[in-house]
């Protein structure tokens, strides 16, 4: 009788699968709002292409699959490589010796330049020394701001993470908050820890950390309500990053708080709660930006010896602030995935 | 019927030698013991402990707003401990349950997104994912004869691909666009994510559906034929085969158990917060096997309850939230959950070993 099931569900089981799916469709059950026929379809910044010989680059960062941010640093780069004539070789990994096994694997492909992010700088100090020593340029972004120069890079881009979070503490001073919680979305994180200690140093009131799990947003939701029902005199929460932002003012209107909601970083559904009100402002580091110029500037390496910063000093794509006042310029290319 | 050996020698681990309290000798003992020696109930007290700890160290927890915090975190690890601990009953277990979840709740939002149909035909189409994602598991690992840690930990790795790549290559980016103002989001929301008043505190629809959902898995394990089927295939394959239990036939809907609830905590997610990223899910399918042994499912199958698994999904929930609660320092956050973890299935263990000694 097992044996009996097995083979009829087997023929039955995609039969019903498609009957399913595809009267659904037939039934004319569309959406007369939203959905994909609501997107703008806003052209992309196409521009001519350079007439340089072509070059390969590789771009490896610590990205974890599936972030956001991490999304927008690619696309900047994949921008400048369109339009420098490059070959971009993209490559992750959040584990540090992995990553350095990537920018290895690149050194292998004999690139012309590699950009790398410095989540763990000691990890990849003996890798970056042979891709210098093979004659390959090496360009820093995002992360490494107090490392780049002692590994030998040529340049960096990205935002001093301390500097980011004085800035915000000092906005938060001006609208008059009295006690902040920091969301800490990954136990551990230098450059996450960084920004609730710039806001700790400039903000009047008192400030302290929050750890979420920020695989599990239900979990992120309602740890981040146990904390604002726990302490009701919490009137600010400061996420790290966009999706969590998102999260928070369901939680802050679960706990029934008054709290408003600061972040770090954008995405386009956070451009969108700026503009409701329902989130204060963010600071943004220009992810595309630095994806952008880490890899324009390796093509100015080659073709004209430019670097920027000459080498002593970093360049910083942050922090920008986004809120009401601005939101509506940025909400258009946010909508696009790039801002 | 079908012949033995058709799934190789030791597609699961043999069983633990035989349960220690049985239905035999228990009958005789104080009501007391046997009723100690039931796995539920050692867990049940691991659970009032932590919770009583906490109602003494957290003074902002005694009110009823926060217990429904807390029973909402746990209701969205305990929605999925209940499928997990079924199919570990029946001496399998499934390392893709966590990004299953975010699977489902992808296909769902992006279905209704891009062809701009009601939500409700994307939920649809997302369940029969979800269910065949639960088959391929399931027939896989019986057709095969491979250990199903195996089988799912190959699915986990192309479901954690999945998820990225498709979710990029439809929508551009790595998440998911907003749905929340398309046709039928409010009445899905309603289903999956709403929550209601009940004595001035906003209870979560989750934790409905997961009392509903314990009740149902109860019934079925304990007053049905398949239950008993459960307990023959995860006890001995072999010897359930050879009674005539339809041992393929119980493992793959096992495995679609599984992939229903993974289903239904994707909704709730994406219902929920509108959007999903892609990457999330991992790692979480370690949490809702935890709750599964914690509450008193064996590892090596044919033993446990559908209740068990609700104290333990709520002992995570209310580690998880009470020492947010407790305000203590997060730096020790991750350590804390783990002592507290450990403790009580200590003390659950303890309970039981008493109880069963003769």
């Amino acid at each position: 009788m097992d044996r009996m099931f097995r083979t009829r569900s087997r023929r039955l089981a995609p039969l019903v699968a498609l009957t399913a799916a595809s009267l659904l469709l037939a039934a004319g059950c569309s959406s007369g709002s939203g959905g994909k026929k609501a997107e703008e379809s806003g052209a992309g910044g196409t521009v001519g292409k350079a007439d340089t010989p072509p070059m390969t680059v590789a771009l490896v960062t610590h990205q974890a699959p599936g972030d956001t941010f991490w999304d927008i640093v690619r696309k900047g780069a994949e921008a400048a490589a369109a339009k420098d004539n490059i070959r971009l070789v993209y490559a992750h990994n959040p584990n540090a010796g992995d990553q350095a096994n990537l920018v290895q694997n690149a050194i292998d492909q004999k690139v012309d330049g590699i950009a790398i992010t410095l989540a763990k700088p000691d990890a990849m100090k003996d890798v970056v020394g042979k891709a210098t020593s093979a004659g390959i340029p090496v360009v820093g972004l995002n992360s490494g701001l107090s490392d780049w120069k002692k590994l030998g890079l040529m340049e960096f881009f990205g935002q001093d993470e301390t500097v980011a979070g004085e800035a915000l503490g000092k906005r938060l001073n001006a609208e008059g908050a009295k006690k902040a919680v920091c969301v800490v979305q990954e136990q551990g994180n230098i450059g996450l820890t960084q920004r609730c200690d710039g806001v700790r140093k400039t903000f009047g009131g008192t400030t302290e950390n929050l750890y979420v799990n920020g695989t599990d947003m239900p979990s992120v939701k309602s740890t981040i309500t146990a904390k604002l029902k726990q302490d009701p005199a919490i009137d600010y929460v400061v996420a790290l990053g966009a999706p969590y932002a998102l999260t928070s003012v369901q939680a802050v209107s679960d706990a029934g708080s008054k709290a408003k909601i600061a972040t770090f970083d954008l995405n386009k559904d956070l451009t969108g709660a700026i503009s409701k009100g329902t989130i204060q402002f963010a600071v943004d580091q220009q992810p595309y930006l630095q994806g952008y110029l880490a890899i324009d500037s390796l093509w100015l390496y080659k073709n004209n010896g430019n670097y920027s910063g000459g080498g002593e000093q970093p360049v910083l794509t942050g922090p920008a602030f986004v809120d009401k006042g601005n939101v509506d310029t940025v909400a258009r290319f946010a909508a696009k995935g790039t801002r | 019927m079908s012949t033995a050996g058709q799934t190789g020698p030791t597609a699961t681990v043999p069983p633990a030698p035989g349960p220690p309290a049985a239905d035999g000798p228990s009958a005789r003992r104080p009501l007391v013991l046997r009723l100690l020696a039931r796995p539920e109930v050692g867990v049940f007290l691991g659970a009032a402990a932590v919770f009583v700890f906490f109602l003494i160290a957290a003074p902002s927890l005694r009110s009823g707003g926060s217990m429904a915090t807390v029973l909402y975190q746990s209701s969205t690890i305990g929605l999925m401990a209940l499928p997990v601990a079924l199919l570990m009953i029946g001496g399998e277990f499934d390392l893709s349950a966590g990004v299953a979840v975010v699977s489902s709740a992808l296909t769902a939002s992006m279905l209704s997104y891009q062809l701009t149909v009601n939500v409700w035909a994307g939920v649809v189409v997302a369940l029969v994912l979800s269910l065949a994602i639960g088959a391929f598991n399931g027939w896989m690992m019986v057709r095969t004869g491979l250990p199903s840690f195996l089988v799912t930990l190959g699915t986990f790795l192309i479901l954690q691909g999945v998820n990225l790549a498709v979710t990029k290559l439809v929508t551009d980016n790595v998440a998911t666009d907003d749905i929340s103002d398309m046709d039928g989001f409010g009445q899905a929301r309603r289903v999956f994510a709403s929550s209601f008043d009940l004595g001035g505190v906003q209870v979560k629809i989750t934790v409905v559906w997961w009392l509903v959902f314990a009740a149902l898995a109860t019934w079925v394990l304990l007053r049905t034929r398949y239950g008993n089927w459960v307990f023959a295939v995860g006890g001995d394959q072999e010897s359930a085969r050879a009674v005539g239990v339809p041992v393929t036939f119980t493992k793959i809907t096992l495995f679609m158990t599984v992939g229903f609830g993974a289903w239904f905590v994707g909704m709730h997610e994406l219902f929920s917060f509108n959007t999903v990223q892609s990457g999330e899910g991992v790692g979480q399918e370690l949490i809702y096997i935890a709750a599964s042994v914690i509450g008193g499912c064996l590892l090596t199958g044919g033993q446990g309850s559908a209740i068990g698994p609700v104290f333990g999904a709520f002992m995570f929930g209310m580690v998880n939230q009470g020492i947010v609660y407790a305000g203590w320092n997060p730096d020790w956050f991750k350590a804390f959950l783990g002592v507290m973890l450990l403790g009580a299935t200590l003390v659950n263990l303890w309970v039981r070993r008493t109880a069963t000694r003769r």
